[in-house]
C-alpha cells in the first residue's frame, strides 16, 4: 500500500512543480524582468589589505591609534560606537591616563541622574564607562539627520560583506552622478533617468541601492592632523578608519589567530599520533 | 578458510618492534588527555570576572555633607560602603582599647588615612559571612561597642570597626583609597 | 546481543567486580564501545561520522552550557550580551565561535552520516528502527539549529523565527492562531525568545536520549558493512575496541583539525553579516537566508510558485515537510534486497543524481528568489520527490543487482588479491 500512494504523491508534487516552472518560464518569457539600476550600477568594494587580513594577520596599533583618532574627530558625532568602552583603548596602545583623558574629554557626556535632584543630567565619562551616543535615543538621532538614522559602527566590518573592504570603497567612492558611467560604458542617467539621486541623499555607487543619506564624511586631505606624521590623505583616512572599524567589531581578532595556531598545530601532532596507533592496531588485520 | 591473521613477518616480533609500538599506543591515548586537561583551563576560567567587571572604576565620595557622629552608605564594586565621621569621644573610646587583647589587632591609625582620623571608610560588609552590619544608618542599632552589629549572627564591631563579639574573624575591611582634598575621597 | 562469540565482560581488578555486581555500568560500556562489540572487519572511513557526530554533540552541550551562563534571553540585552560574551568573558569569543561553528559542523557529520546510510542501504531491514530513530534525531537538530539561530537576536535572528513560524500560518483555518501561539504574540518578541532560550537548552539533551535509543536498536542486528552482507561469523568482526576506537579517534583528529581551522580563522563564514545588526522588526533584510543547512529544504519551499487547487504557500509547505517525512517510508519504498549501492548500478546512479541534486538544492535556497535559482530549484525539487517517491520503486524492482561475494571475509581476501580456499 505503501508504494502506491508513494508514487501518486510523488507524481502530484512533481505536477504541481513542473505546473510553477511552465508558469514561471511563460512569464519569463513573455515579460523578461527589466534590469534595475542597482543590478547595473552597484559596484563590489574596492580590493584593500589590513595587516589584520590573513591567518596570521595582527593589528597595526599605530593605524589604529589613527583610525580611532578619524572616528573621533569624524564620525563620533554622528555615529555611536556603543559596544566598545573607552577602557578596550588600552588595547590600542594607548596608556591607562591617556585613555583617562579620552574619557574625560570626550565631547559627548554620559547620561546620568542629578544626585541632588533626581533629574536626568551627564557626567563625565570614565575609562568603564562605553562610548556615549551621540544622540539620546533613534528619534533624536532620526530628527537630526533628515529620518536616516546613522548606524551604530560597533560592528559595522561585520555587519556587511567584505566590511572592512567596504567601509573604505564607501568612505571614498562617492562620485558625481552627472554623467557617471560604469565599466561598460553606459551612463546611468541615460540608462535610467527615473534613477536620479535626490537632493536630500548622495550618489555612491558602493551604497546598496547607490544613494546614501550619509554626506560625504572625509573631503579634504589633511582633514585630520595625524601625530605620527602620517600624511592625512582622504584614502589614508578611509583606510584608517576602516581599520579601527575592524578593531572594534573583532578586539580578539589578533589572539584568534595567536590561539588558533596553537590549537592546530597540537591537533596535527595527536593526529599523527592517533594515525600511527590506528596503523599499529590494525597491522595484523587485513580489512 | 583463509587465515586472516598475518601470521608474524619478520621483525615484527622483536622487542624494539614491540616496545617502539606501545609507546606509540601509549602516546597517542595520552597526549589528547593531556589535550582535554589544557582545554579545561578556558572552560574554568570563563566563570572569573569578565573583563567589564573588573574595571568598575574607582569612586570619589564628597565628605563635606557627613556630620560629626553621621555615617553613609555608599556603593563600591557592588558593595555596601560606610564613610564614618567619628566623633571625639568615639575616637578616645576606640583609642582606649589594649590592642593586644583584640581578636584581630589594629590601631584606629592603622585603620585611618595620616591626620585623617575622624575619617572611618570600611566596607560594609561583615567578614563572618557577608551580611551588611547595622549602624550606619539614623537611628539603627550600633551593638554594644558603639560601632556596627550585624543582625545575621550577632558581630559586634566597635568604633573603630574591629571585631569585639560574635563570629566574626577580622575588623571590616578597608579599602584603597586616597583623599584628594579634604572633602573629597577617592576609593578604589 | 547477537553474537554468541562477543568477548564477555570479565573485570579482574576487584574493584571492577564489586562495581559489576552492583551497578554494571562498565559492563554496559564495555558491551556498546568496547571490546564486547564485535564490528565487522571491513568498515571504510564512512563509518566514522557516528561517534563524530556524538562528538559535536558533545561539544554543543558542553560550550553551550557555559555560553547560558553568561547569555540573557531578552530582547532588550540579548544581542549586547553576546557581544559581552564575545568582548568582556574570558575566551568567550572563542566558546561562542565553537558553538556557533560546531553547528555547522554537528550537520556536515550528520549529513555525510545520513548519505552513507543512503548509499550502503543501512535503512533496510533489520535495521529500519536505527533509521527512524535516526531521522527523529535529525528532525530534533534542525528545530534546536533554529532556536539556537534566534537567540543572538540579530536581523536574521528576528526575521527567521517571523518566517519560520509562518511557515505555519499556511496550515487553512488554525494557521494564524497557531504562528501566535508559537510565538505568544504576533510578531517575535520576548516571549517567543525565552521559550525559544528554554527549548534550546532542553532539545539537545532529548537528542542525546534519542541517541542512546539509536545505538541501542543499532546493537541489535549489528553494524551494517560495505557489502551490505550479513555477518556469518566471528572470522568476519574484529571487537569495536581497540580496532574501532583507534579508527575513530583518528577520524575526530581530522575532524577537529578542519573544526579548528574554520573556528579560528573563518568563524563567520558560515553566518550572515546581517546577524550583526541587531534585531529591527520595522526592516527586512534585503535577502533573508536560513542557515545554510537548511537551504535544501528552503528551496523546495519556494520552488512553489503557483497556486494548483490549493494555495502555493500550502503547497511549498507541505513539500517541505514532506520532502523529510518521506525518508520515514524509505525502508518501505526500496525493497530491494540488496543493501549496498556498490550491487546496484542502476541505484548507484540515481543516488549520486540525488546527490547533485540535494546540491543544486542549497545551491539555489542560498541564493535570492530570482530566475534563474526559481526555476532550478523547481527542476531540481521535481527530481527530489521523483527520485525516492518514483524512482526507486522501479528501480529496486527492475534492477538486476551483481553478483554478491559470500561472505564479508571473501569481499576482504578478493580486495587483497588471495583466492579463498
Amino acid at each position: 500500500m505503501v508504494r502506491p500512494i508513494a508514487f501518486l504523491a510523488g507524481l502530484g508534487f512533481v505536477f504541481v512543480l513542473l505546473f510553477s516552472l511552465v508558469n514561471g518560464a511563460v512569464a519569463y518569457i513573455s515579460e523578461p524582468p527589466k534590469p534595475t539600476v542597482e543590478h547595473e550600477f552597484h559596484l563590489h568594494p574596492k580590493e584593500v589589505h589590513f595587516a589584520s587580513d590573513g591567518a596570521l594577520g595582527k593589528f597595526d596599533l599605530q593605524q589604529l591609534q589613527r583610525g580611532f583618532q578619524v572616528y573621533k574627530e569624524v564620525c563620533s558625532a554622528c555615529h555611536s560606537l556603543n559596544q566598545v568602552a573607552f577602557r578596550d583603548l588600552e588595547h590600542i596602545g594607548f596608556t591607562g591616563p591617556e585613555v583617562k583623558a579620552i574619557a574625560k574629554n570626550w565631547a559627548i557626556e554620559v547620561p546620568s541622574i542629578n544626585p541632588a535632584t533626581g533629574e536626568p543630567a551627564t557626567r563625565k565619562a570614565t575609562p568603564a564607562d562605553k562610548f556615549p551616543s551621540p544622540y539620546a535615543n533613534e528619534v533624536a538621532g532620526r530628527a537630526a539627520n533628515n529620518n536616516a538614522l546613522p548606524p551604530d559602527l560597533s560592528l559595522m566590518t561585520k555587519a556587511r560583506h567584505d566590511g572592512p573592504a567596504y567601509v573604505y570603497s564607501l568612505l571614498t567612492g562617492y562620485a558625481a552622478q552627472e554623467g557617471y558611467k560604469n565599466d561598460a560604458g553606459k551612463e546611468l542617467l541615460k540608462e535610467f533617468p527615473d534613477a536620479k539621486t535626490s537632493p536630500m541623499l548622495h550618489f555612491n555607487p558602493y551604497f546598496a541601492n547607490l544613494n546614501i543619506a550619509m554626506p560625504p564624511p572625509l573631503v579634504a586631505d589633511g582633514q585630520v592632523s595625524y601625530a605620527d606624521g602620517t600624511p592625512a590623505t582622504v584614502d589614508q583616512m578611509a583606510k584608517d578608519v576602516a581599520a579601527f572599524l575592524v578593531w572594534t567589531a573583532e578586539p580578539k581578532l589578533q589572539t584568534r589567530h595567536e590561539v588558533g595556531l596553537w590549537f592546530t598545530l597540537y591537533l596535527l601532532l595527536a593526529t599523527a599520533l592517533a594515525f600511527m596507533a590506528y596503523r599499529n592496531i590494525w597491522s595484523r588485520v587485513k580489512h | 578458510m583463509a587465515t586472516l591473521e598475518h601470521t608474524e613477518s619478520p621483525g615484527h616480533g622483536t622487542e624494539d618492534g614491540v616496545r617502539r609500538r606501545d609507546f606509540i599506543n601509549i602516546a597517542a591515548v595520552s597526549f589528547p588527555v593531556a589535550g582535554a586537561a589544557a582545554i579545561l583551563v578556558p572552560l574554568i576560567n570563563q566563570m572569573n570576572p569578565s573583563a567589564d567587571v573588573l574595571a568598575l572604576a574607582s569612586i570619589e565620595v564628597d565628605l563635606s555633607a557627613i556630620k560629626e557622629g553621621q555615617a553613609i552608605k555608599t556603593i563600591f564594586r557592588k558593595q555596601p560602603l560606610f564613610v564614618r565621621h567619628l566623633t571625639a569621644a568615639e575616637i578616645a573610646d576606640a583609642d582606649k582599647v589594649d590592642v593586644t587583647t583584640l581578636r584581630d589587632p589594629q590601631t584606629l591609625e592603622q585603620r585611618t588615612s595620616a591626620g585623617k582620623k575622624q575619617w572611618l571608610i570600611t566596607m560594609g560588609v561583615c567578614t563572618h559571612l557577608g551580611c551588611v552590619p547595622l549602624g550606619a544608618g539614623e537611628g539603627e542599632n550600633r551593638g554594644e561597642f558603639g560601632g556596627y552589629f550585624c543582625p545575621c549572627h550577632g558581630s559586634s564591631y566597635d568604633t573603630a570597626a574591629r571585631i569585639r563579639k560574635g563570629p566574626a574573624p577580622k575588623n571590616l575591611e578597608v579599602p584603597k583609597y586616597a583623599f584628594k582634598s579634604d572633602t573629597v575621597v577617592a576609593v578604589g | 546481543m547477537s553474537f554468541p562469540w562477543a568477548n564477555q565482560y570479565a573485570p579482574k581488578n576487584p574493584f571492577m567486580k564489586w562495581m559489576d555486581e552492583r551497578l554494571p555500568l562498565p559492563r554496559l560500556v564495555y558491551n556498546a564501545v568496547g571490546a564486547g562489540y564485535p564490528v565487522p572487519r571491513n568498515l571504510n572511513y564512512f563509518w566514522n561520522f557516528g561517534v563524530l557526530a556524538g562528538a559535536a554533540l558533545g561539544i554543543q552541550i558542553i560550550t553551550g552550557i557555559i555560553l547560558a551562563m553568561h547569555y540573557a534571553a531578552n530582547g532588550a540585552i540579548a544581542f549586547d550580551s553576546v557581544e559581552h560574551i564575545m568582548r568582556d568573558v574570558n575566551s568567550g569569543w572563542m566558546l561562542r565561535y565553537a558553538h556557533a561553528t560546531g553547528a555547522s559542523f554537528f550537520f556536515i557529520v550528520v549529513y555525510l552520516h545520513i548519505f552513507r546510510g543512503l548509499y550502503y542501504g543501512s535503512y533496510k531491514a533489520p535495521r529500519e528502527m536505527v533509521w527512524l530513530l535516526g531521522l527523529v534525531i535529525y528532525l530534533l537538530m534542525m528545530a534546536t539549529g533554529f532556536m539556537g539561530y534566534v537567540l543572538p537576536w540579530g536581523q536574521m535572528s528576528f526575521w527567521g523565527a517571523k518566517v519560520i513560524t509562518g511557515l505555519f500560518s499556511a496550515i487553512p483555518v488554525v494557521g494564524t492562531p497557531i504562528q501566535t501561539w508559537l510565538l505568544g504574540g504576533f510578531a517575535p518578541d520576548n516571549a517567543a525568545l525565552n521559550r525559544f532560550f528554554s527549548l534550546h537548552y532542553l532539545l539537545p539533551f532529548v537528542i542525546a536520549g534519542v541517541i542512546i535509543l539509536h545505538i541501542w536498536a543499532l546493537h541489535i542486528p549489528g553494524s551494517s558493512n560495505p557489502t551490505g552482507i550479513e555477518v556469518k561469523g566471528p572470522q568476519d568482526t574484529l571487537p569495536f575496541h581497540p580496532y574501532y576506537t583507534a579508527k575513530d579517534g583518528f577520524g575526530l583528529g581530522v575532524f577537529l583539525i578542519l573544526y579548528t581551522l574554520v573556528l579560528f580563522y573563518a568563524p563567520n563564514a558560515l553566518g550572515h553579516p546581517d546577524n550583526y545588526i541587531p534585531a529591527n522588526p520595522l526592516s527586512t533584510p534585503a535577502h533573508i537566508v536560513p542557515e545554510w543547512y537548511y537551504w535544501p529544504f528552503y528551496a523546495i519551499l519556494r520552488a512553489f510558485t503557483s497556486d494548483f487547487i490549493l494555495p502555493a504557500k500550502l503547497w511549498g509547505v507541505l513539500a517541505m515537510f514532506s520532502a523529510i517525512l518521506l525518508l520515514f517510508i524509505l525502508p518501505w519504498l526500496d525493497k530491494s534486497p540488496v543493501r549496498s549501492g556498490n550491487y546496484r548500478p542502476a541505484f548507484k546512479k540515481f543516488f549520486w543524481l540525488l546527490v547533485a541534486d540535494v546540491l543544486v538544492l542549497g545551491y539555489c535556497g542560498g541564493s535570492p528568489a530570482e530566475e534563474p535559482y526559481v526555476m532550478i530549484s523547481q527542476l531540481a525539487a521535481a527530481y527530489y520527490f521523483a527520485h525516492f517517491l518514483i524512482i526507486l520503486p522501479i528501480v529496486s524492482r527492475m534492477e538486476r543487482p551483481l553478483p554478491l561475494p559470500n561472505s564479508i571475509t571473501e569481499a576482504v581476501l578478493e580486495k587483497h588479491g588471495e583466492a579463498t580456499a
